[in-house]
């Protein structure tokens, strides 16, 4: 802090682009690279790293880190129309269950059971949620809770879908490439179409009804309508993880409804940065790993996501992302008042 | 005389708050357990209610405390040495402290938006459970001394002591708490910001003094509860997460904003407890519990007893 | 002005807790008209506009809108109906620009049901409904954010997103209140454009000297209650409504 005076901290954007709200003046390429490397790079590095990384433990990781980033978008895009959901778990264990039993008792094969799991998910929990969307806030919260418990016991007590044993022997992923693939281009899919779902006039209503949903209402656009597309697109997403998850471990039990498939993506968004998307898929990417290395730590590795769910909310609220964001294109000085 | 073996220790249930099945299915039994297990529920509630009901914040680590409070009192008497009433003690005052510092800790940062206060105090909640779990807190081992030791027969049951105190305790503690809400200056500053916090600050109420003393007393009350019935079983750190469940469980069926409607709840779910563990499995009662839940707030999200929030959640 | 009967409310009641917000009011609108509501504050003006409107539910009575019964219907679907709203406080969508504000009416089912016609692109259709309102077309006004706008600005965009709605009835919820004598100069003109073009209008003011020159008719409300209805002049001889507003003599 250089001596006497005041100072102020001053934010200027680089005088690197022009920018407006739909165009990109490009006087360069330097403006180009500038513009298209965050997005190309990290891309490039995700469809790469299943070759680098093939055979290895660490492909599994990459696997999981995609779908707790699919979980995490799901619960970016519910938020962004003011639902927080406290259950990302019920969405996972819906698709989950919905695809083991189709490929158990139907004998359905993959190409098939992972659509409809995802399909059927997401009908499945919009038709449950959608009774309890006029709630408040927190009691809708409350209600996303309790859902994926109820649900484990349930399974439990009425002995359904072969209850505390699961469902074994599900059929698995013709080549390991596949699932690996799948699984990196659903994210990559979801990811950039739920950033430009959010840019058009379906996405500007749904923001506008986390701001206000009262003017939304007076303006004469449904707002539950919008509410139950935004859970079941969340849906659909969640329970896509579920069933890719599924037919990699072969296996679907109670386990699936676990506090684990809720609390990482929270955890996830929130350090990353809530409303970005790309955070979630950063923050995915940064704890999953994580969690794998400290593998040690068993159970207490629920007590670090709580920790760092605290930290994010309590000291860097914007998220990592948004973070970096502005760094990137704006930078900071000291300047005399 | 010597009281048979301590019920309701089913599979699963080590929690101490097991309600009991009523072996002979004999009116008495039953009414008794319901009434026993009707006034636990209302203990484990009313702290929750206090703070999240009647102040406006929503405690998630409710359950953690009630365990914290249980497991500080063991390790202060088994691992420090110090008389039960000393640690009891000390328990309820650690708590009640930590309540306080959470709020000015952390809550105050993210005062405004209620959810967000909802995933700070669950984080909070995670994290003192699985700690506590890690480090092995559970099983036969770790009891709490009843206060006072021994059972009576009262039409041919035998109920122990412990459980007919947990009774008046109870109901005491319900009485003095509605008494203190309703006649007390802190009790109407703490209603008043639940309700307008701007008209409360206005008329001269400091918003954040009121809101960490709930805090505080609803974590206190969290011990108590936890001191009265956990001598009843053993420790397991599964309760943090259950004993939320079920205060939330009572304010939601009652209506969270008052203590009638805490009492309420809390005798409804209380006897249908312990209908479910008599003529169904006990299994069911978790199901029951929250199912219970989710089609009050599906058909009447404010409680039986609640006409408060039927202003506001129409949106 | 037609004979036909756009607004019926019969019997309408709100109960709040003890209080009795509005009681038992009747009230007719015909098609055209320009209707004031006038009254002192808390007699229940904006609960009458609220039930009318479907956000709130209420106690007893029934609200019909050209015949069919609306009461207690989701406001969305009112609105669709053709009955627009402003909001005392100037309710805006404050993070998004104040153009994106209207697009939203725009994406309501009510005016996708009547493309063709003005409606194309709705961004230039944004900019000329604001356009017309005072938000001048070439500045960067109507690219703002609502949330940094001033506050006469705050109610022009609640008044442009009801007018984006094509609506048969208009109801202004203290429209003046908070701006300068200025904006309501230039609002009033506009106001009377849209009465002569047909919109039939419901006023509830503070300001009586502006919504005298401009209503047809004036309904005085006190304490949830209609205390007189008629033409401004008759109302405001009327001793209930003199007393209303200023108090009764204090006898020596």
């Amino acid at each position: 802090m250089p001596e006497g005076g005041k100072y102020r901290k001053e934010r200027l954007d680089r005088g690197i682009k022009a920018r407006s709200d739909t165009l990109y003046v490009l006087a360069s390429w330097k403006d180009l690279c500038y513009l298209l490397l965050p997005r190309v790079v990290p891309l490039g590095l995700l469809f790469i790293l299943p070759v680098v990384l093939h055979g290895s433990y660490w492909e599994k990781v990459l696997f999981y880190s995609c779908i707790f980033g699919l979980l995490s978008l799901s619960w970016d895009l519910m938020a962004a129309v003011g639902l927080v959901s406290l259950g990302q778990a019920l969405f996972f264990g819906a698709g989950a269950y919905m695809a083991g039993a189709l490929n158990h008792y139907l004998g359905w094969p993959i190409f098939l059971s992972i659509p409809a799991g995802t399909l059927g998910g997401a009908a499945f929990c919009t038709i449950l949620l959608v009774l309890v969307v006029r709630l408040r806030g927190v009691y809708f919260s409350i209600v996303t809770l309790i859902l994926p418990l109820l649900f484990a016991h349930l399974i439990e007590t009425l002995e359904i879908l072969e209850g505390t044993h699961g469902l074994l022997s599900l059929s698995p992923y013709p080549s390991g490439w596949l699932a690996i693939y799948l699984a990196i281009v659903g994210l990559v899919v979801v990811l950039f179409g739920f950033r430009k779902l959010l840019d058009e006039d379906f996405g500007m209503i749904l923001r506008g009804i986390k701001d206000d949903d009262r003017v939304i209402m007076a303006a004469g656009v449904n707002v539950y309508w919008y509410k139950a597309q935004a859970i079941f697109l969340a849906g659909a997403v969640g329970s896509f993880a579920g069933a890719l998850m599924t037919h990699y471990y072969q296996f679907v039990g109670r386990s699936v409804l676990a506090l684990d498939y809720t609390i990482l993506p929270l955890a996830a968004v929130v350090m990353g940065g809530t409303g970005s998307f790309a955070g979630a898929v950063l923050g995915s990417f940064i704890l999953v790993p994580l969690s794998e290395a400290l593998r040690a730590m068993g159970g207490l590795r629920m007590a670090l996501y709580g920790l760092i769910l605290i930290s994010a909310l309590a000291a860097l609220p914007e998220g990592i992302f948004h973070y970096l964001e502005r760094k990137y294109h704006q930078f900071e000085r000291m300047v005399k008042i | 005389m010597e009281s048979p073996a301590l019920p309701g220790f089913q599979e699963n249930a080590l929690k101490a708050f097991a309600p009991q099945r009523a072996v002979r299915e004999g009116q008495v039994e039953i009414i008794i357990y319901g009434v026993t297990n009707s006034v636990s529920l209302a203990l484990m509630a009313i702290g929750f209610s206090l703070t999240f009901g009647i102040s406006g914040l929503p405690n998630f680590a409710h359950g953690a405390f009630y365990l914290l409070g249980g497991i500080l009192t063991w390790v202060f008497m088994n691992q420090l040495g110090l008389p039960y009433l000393v640690s009891a003690l000390l328990s309820v005052l650690l708590i009640g402290a930590l309540g306080f510092f959470l709020y000015w800790g952390l809550m105050l940062r993210l005062r405004g938006l209620a959810i967000n206060e909802v995933i700070a105090t669950l984080a909070v909640a995670i994290v003192i459970i699985e700690v506590l779990r890690w480090m092995g807190f559970s099983g036969f081992s770790y009891v709490l001394p009843p206060f006072v030791r021994g059972s009576l027969n009262i039409g041919g049951v035998w109920v122990d002591i412990q459980r007919l105190l947990l009774v008046g305790i109870g109901a005491l503690l319900v009485v003095l708490l509605y008494l203190f809400t309703r006649r007390t200056r802190t009790g109407f500053s703490f209603r008043a910001i639940a309700q307008n916090e701007r008209t409360a600050i206005a008329v001269g109420i400091d918003p954040d003094w009121t809101a960490a003393l709930s805090l505080a007393m609803g974590s206190a009350l969290a011990v108590v509860a936890g001191l009265t019935i956990l001598p009843l079983g053993a420790i397991d750190t599964e309760m943090g997460y259950d004993i939320l469940l079920y205060a939330l469980a009572v304010g939601i069926i009652g209506g969270l904003e008052s203590i009638p409607g805490a009492v309420l709840g809390s005798f409804i779910l209380g006897f249908s407890q312990v209908l479910v563990a008599t003529f169904l499995r006990a299994q069911w009662q978790t199901v029951v519990t929250l199912a219970a839940i989710v089609l009050i707030l599906a058909v009447k999200p404010s409680g039986i007893l609640g006409k408060y929030k039927e202003l506001e959640e129409r949106v | 002005m037609s004979q036909e009967v756009l607004l019926k409310v019969q019997k309408l009641t709100k109960v709040f807790g003890g209080i009795m917000a509005v009681c038992d009011l009747e009230l007719e609108v015909r098609r055209g008209e320009f209707l004031g509501i006038i009254g002192p504050n808390g007699s229940g003006k904006t609960t009458l506009i609220n039930l009318i409107t479907g956000f709130v539910k209420p106690t007893s009575g029934k609200v019909l809108y050209r015949g069919q019964d609306i009461t207690g219907k989701q406001p969305y679907r009112i609105a669709c109906l053709g009955i627009a709203r402003t909001f005392q406080m100037a309710r805006t969508l404050q993070r998004l620009p104040a153009f994106k504000n209207i697009i939203v009416p725009l994406c309501s089912p009510r005016v996708t049901k009547f493309r063709g016609g003005k409606y194309g692109e709705r961004d230039d259709v944004a900019i000329d409904i604001l356009d017309d309102l005072g938000f001048e077309r070439d500045s960067f006004v109507p690219y703002k954010m609502a949330g940094s706008l001033p506050h006469g600005y705050l109610k022009r965009l609640d008044l442009a997103r009801c007018i984006a709605l094509r609506p048969d009835l208009l109801i202004l919820d203290e429209l003046f209140s908070g701006m300068a004598m200025s904006e309501v100069a230039a609002t009033l003109p506009m106001l009377e454009k849209f009465h002569r073009e047909g919109l039939t209008i419901i006023m509830v003011e503070h300001r009586l000297r502006e919504l005298f020159r401009v209503a047809d008719r004036v309904m005085v409300m006190n304490f949830g209650q209609k205390i007189a209805d008629g033409s401004p002049q008759e109302v405001m001889e009327q001793e209930q409504v003199q007393r209303a507003y200023l108090g009764t003599e204090v006898e020596d």
